[in-house]
């Protein structure tokens, strides 16, 4: 399945929980402030790092831009809203986690 | 009887202490834009105002914004103007920002010119602890959160 996250890790359960539930072979695609999860140098890095292990993580890059961020952690893919499209019609269901 | 009726407000000289408190992050919500106006409008009242970004209200400062591919208003080259509004006082808590990995190089320059000093240029963001923070915050007459 997909999980779209588009809460900022700092401020809400929202990311987290969503790593808890994610199981192999699910993506997660951070979008809106939760481009802030996909950042190096944060609390939120290590388990990132070893979510991609089993779950793809994604990352829209438009909002990226926006907010001037570029920093991502490796492993972690950006796409654009293209790539938005093709993870939602490749996995099914989708969730948005508010 | 009703040309007695006058209303006055007497707030000529009056000068309050304004906090201007952002802990959000700037393009997902609409608190950062809507505080930054209010922020403006003060400063058309020649109040003494101070600006604290704190927890993600210190990704407003961040430098090279780009809203064109999420089609919205860029606001982020307001902040560099605040100097021209002689807002002098932009506090960044320290501890945010190490928490997101950012130093104040990250940070959108913002200046004032300071007319004690001849007009010389100066930086108006500081980057502060919490406690600091905390003393700042009970030194006000009137703080505004978002």
């Amino acid at each position: 399945m997909l999980h779209l996250v588009n809460k900022s890790p700092f401020e809400r359960q929202a990311f987290e929980s969503c790593l808890g539930v994610a199981r192999k072979g699910s993506a997660i695609l951070l979008i809106e402030d939760g481009v802030y999860a996909a950042l190096k140098n944060t609390p939120f890095e290590a388990k990132v790092t070893e979510a991609i292990k089993d779950v793809k993580i994604c990352v829209l890059g438009p909002d990226l831009e926006a907010r001037g961020v570029d920093q991502v952690i490796e492993g972690v893919e950006v796409v654009d809203y293209g790539g938005f499209v093709d993870l939602t019609t490749e996995h099914n269901p989708v969730q948005s986690w508010l | 009887m009703s040309d007695d009726i006058e209303t006055e407000f007497e707030t000529e000289g009056v000068e309050k202490k304004f906090m201007f408190l952002n802990r959000k992050a700037p393009y997902g919500t609409i608190y950062a834009l809507e505080m930054l106006e209010t922020v403006l409008i003060s400063a058309a009242f020649d109040q003494d105002v101070s600006l604290v970004f704190m927890d993600d209200g210190v990704y407003q400062l961040k430098k090279g914004c780009d809203t064109k591919s999420v089609n919205m208003k860029n606001f982020s080259s307001t902040y560099k103007a605040l100097g021209d509004y002689d807002i002098q006082k932009l506090y960044v808590e320290r501890e945010s920002l190490e928490a997101r990995g950012l130093t104040v190089d990250d940070l959108t320059e913002v200046v004032y010119e300071d007319e004690d000093d001849d007009w010389a240029e100066k930086p108006a963001i500081r980057v502060v602890s919490r406690d600091e923070i905390a003393v700042l915050m009970e030194e006000q007459d009137v703080v505004i959160s978002a």
